[in-house]
């Protein structure tokens, strides 16, 4: 656009909205409290240089998609969350989920796993197996993989304080099978820091959390070139409350805090970058969340390649998996979630997600049943196969609206990461409490809207319907006589072992702690013996040392 | 009475999403309550202790994991062996419909579903403290 046609197109604009009286228009805000414009004309994307800022999918920065074909060829990986009881109850549900089309599995952990507990320990009663699998040994790793191909199938695994154990575990599996690391595939989520943000699956302090994150990394960069050492879960906080660009900016700083450990290590950007994933939570704002994930594809590009200074184009694609954060959803007229997860699916995918975990509706009281798994991968398939989303690449592209969005998007999400580097980077705003109390700020914020009913939410503050009943589903319960089996399970383990070779496996990694090398080899070793998760977790946190949170509200 | 209300806002057990309790913490907060809240990961015996060292007139338990059940029976039968019985106990969660009347039977005074709107905590507590 010359200067002659911007200025007759701003006489027109002003003259339309005097004309229309636009001023009288109702106001509406963005999700994040930014007035939006009742339209968007070129004015709003004058002097974007169009192969700088947006380019072609599969090309530098990446804003239309990091892949060429896009969903051509095939579409997103649907996958989901799925474990509980012991390690059989899931291979079961597993191998349901597979034959009804998901394409791999996402483990979930029950918290004592997740918090670096045996089964039998005191504080995991009534947990075991309630909320994901139990994994005590080596020998619930083993019935969890039982009759599924570990070459082929690719798994990921939602753990943190004790990730590089379940690697450890997956890579003895593995071995015992005649399969080398290099032929396992899958991610582990591995991203300490959102815990201590988010979720508090801590253990570890954080300097000890992030060395064992680093050998992962390490490991992964020298013998597993198929497997993605760490996924950083943006949706750990959103799901605390951060805000759409809360979120992107600290997954982005956690990211950087990991990846400058790495860089000390010895290990070159272009090394162990193009194995770098990302999950984030997508809300119902269509048209801002996949803006949000364009201006986070440029911006994560420029970082890696500008300050990083990677080389390969592989090293600085934002690959992500996006999900309909549970907390999106309500547990009044619960089918309604359906719905919701069916406009936030679309928003991912609008916004170029590689993956798709999908909530089931009935998310908000429990975990998934197979009926309502079911209609969860049912939207998905859906999506891909019924409503043309896949036939061309980044369709919103070229949106006056959407790349006005994209740019301030992106500026607002760099304006975030400078303040938490201005913090001392990720993890001082972190054991100082800055971003949870950022983020309990914008849940406190969301949850008064949602009362005074500025956010409307159908069905709970606009449409409620009194004379509707409590839902009457049918939704998961828990097992307890799974937890007993886990538990007996554990001993039987004990008692068959060698404790000599435990004890030996388990002096190792002290010794090689103190040497400061990489632990995975010794854990390797250790699983190997059947020394069981929670016995290494003491070993580690004697070396290294125990979590204060720092409280905040 | 003058007194201010005073609440131990208390996660129980190894559950670590804070995000509601945090809300309702400020919303009892707002409410010109006085909140103490324990953080995360504590054991029922901790959640007892604090609430009588801080001689608290309210324990709110928030439990998303499902194991509100024994966390609850734990923490009644620690009050009545100290003898504070006197302190009300509330508990928010993911808790299921079906589980309500055990819960009550145990002593607890008040139990918060998903979709509970967000003061319904504090309606139930300015209730009962002029009753």
């Amino acid at each position: 656009m010359n200067q002659e046609e911007q200025k007759g197109l701003e006489t027109a604009l002003k003259q339309w909205e005097r004309d229309c009286q636009v001023q009288q228009l109702p106001s509406m805000d963005s999700d994040l409290g930014e007035p939006v414009k009742v339209v968007y004309t070129p004015l709003d994307t004058a002097g974007q240089d169009y192969l700088e800022k947006i380019g072609f999918p599969g090309q530098y920065p990446f804003t239309r998609g990091v892949y060429p074909a896009m969903y051509r060829v095939r579409p997103w990986a649907m996958r989901l969350y799925s474990g509980f009881g012991t390690a059989e109850d899931t291979n079961k549900r597993w191998k349901f989920l597979l034959e009804q089309g998901n394409h791999g599995v996402a483990c979930a952990f029950d918290l004592p796993t997740q918090m670096g507990l045996d089964s039998d320990h005191p504080l995991a009663e009534d947990e075991v197996g309630r909320l994901g699998v139990s994994i005590d040994t080596l020998a619930d790793m083993e019935f969890l993989y039982e009759g599924l191909p570990m070459e082929t199938l690719i798994s990921s695994f939602n753990i943190n304080a004790p990730a590089a154990v379940i690697l450890a575990m997956y890579v003895a599996v593995g071995r015992k099978r005649g399969l080398s690391p290099e032929k396992l595939g899958g991610t582990l989520s591995n991203d300490m820091l959102c815990e201590y943000v988010s979720r508090g699956m801590w253990v570890l302090g954080v300097e000890g959390a992030l060395k064992l994150t680093v050998d992962i990394v390490e490991f992964c960069a020298r013998h597993m070139p198929k497997f993605y050492p760490f996924n950083i879960r943006g949706i750990i906080m959103r799901e605390a409350g951060a805000s759409m660009v809360q979120e992107a900016a600290f997954a982005f700083a956690n990211a950087l805090a990991y990846i400058n450990k790495a860089l000390e290590r010895g290990l070159h950007i272009d090394q162990f970058a193009p194995r770098i994933s990302f999950f984030f939570s997508t809300g119902t704002q269509v048209f801002e969340e996949a803006a949000r994930y364009r201006a986070a594809r440029r911006l994560w590009a420029r970082l890696m390649k500008e300050q990083l200074g990677a080389q390969k184009p592989a090293s600085m694609l934002l690959r992500f998996t996006g999900t309909v954060g549970g907390s999106f959803y309500r547990a009044q007229e619960p089918m309604n979630n359906l719905i919701r997860g069916a406009y936030g699916l679309l928003a991912n995918i609008l916004g170029g997600a590689q993956g798709m975990l999908h909530p089931a509706l009935d998310e908000p009281f429990a975990i998934p049943t197979e009926e309502t798994a079911r209609l969860a991968l049912r939207t998905q398939q859906i999506c891909a196969y019924e409503t043309g989303v896949r036939k061309t690449a980044d369709p919103l592209g070229g949106s006056y609206f959407v790349e006005a969005l994209t740019d301030e998007l992106e500026a607002k999400i760099q304006e975030v990461m400078n303040h938490v580097e201005d913090l001392g980077g990720a993890a001082s705003a972190i054991e100082s409490g800055f971003m949870q109390k950022a983020i309990a700020d914008e849940a406190y914020r969301m949850a008064r809207e949602e009362k005074d009913g500025t956010r409307v939410v159908v069905g709970v503050n606009k449409f409620a319907d009194a004379s509707q009943e409590r839902p009457n589903l049918q939704v998961h319960r828990y097992n307890t006589a799974a937890a007993d089996k886990q538990v007996n399970r554990l001993r039987e383990v004990r008692s068959q072992r060698s404790g000599q070779a435990v004890r030996v496996a388990l002096d190792r990694i002290r010794r090689e702690a103190d040497a400061g090398q990489n632990l995975l080899p010794a854990l390797v070793e250790a699983v190997s013996a059947y020394a069981s998760l929670g016995e290494i977790m003491v070993v580690l946190r004697d070396l290294y040392g125990d979590y204060k949170e720092p409280v905040v509200i | 009475m003058n007194r201010k209300l005073r609440i131990l806002m208390a996660k129980p057990g190894l559950d670590g999403h804070d995000r509601g309790a945090k809300v309702i913490a400020r919303t009892f907060r707002d409410a010109g309550m006085e909140v103490v809240y324990t953080g995360l990961h504590q054991t029922p015996e901790q959640i007892v202790a604090g609430a009588i060292q801080e001689s608290v007139d309210v324990i709110a338990l928030s439990i998303l994991s499902g194991a509100h059940m024994s966390a609850c029976r734990k923490v009644m039968q620690g009050l009545a062996q100290k003898g504070a019985e006197d302190i009300t106990v509330i508990v928010g969660g993911t808790i299921l419909e079906q589980d309500i009347p055990e819960l009550k039977a145990m002593g607890v005074a008040e139990v918060f579903t998903p979709g509970a709107p967000l003061e319904a905590g504090l309606d139930f507590l300015r209730k009962q403290s002029q009753s």
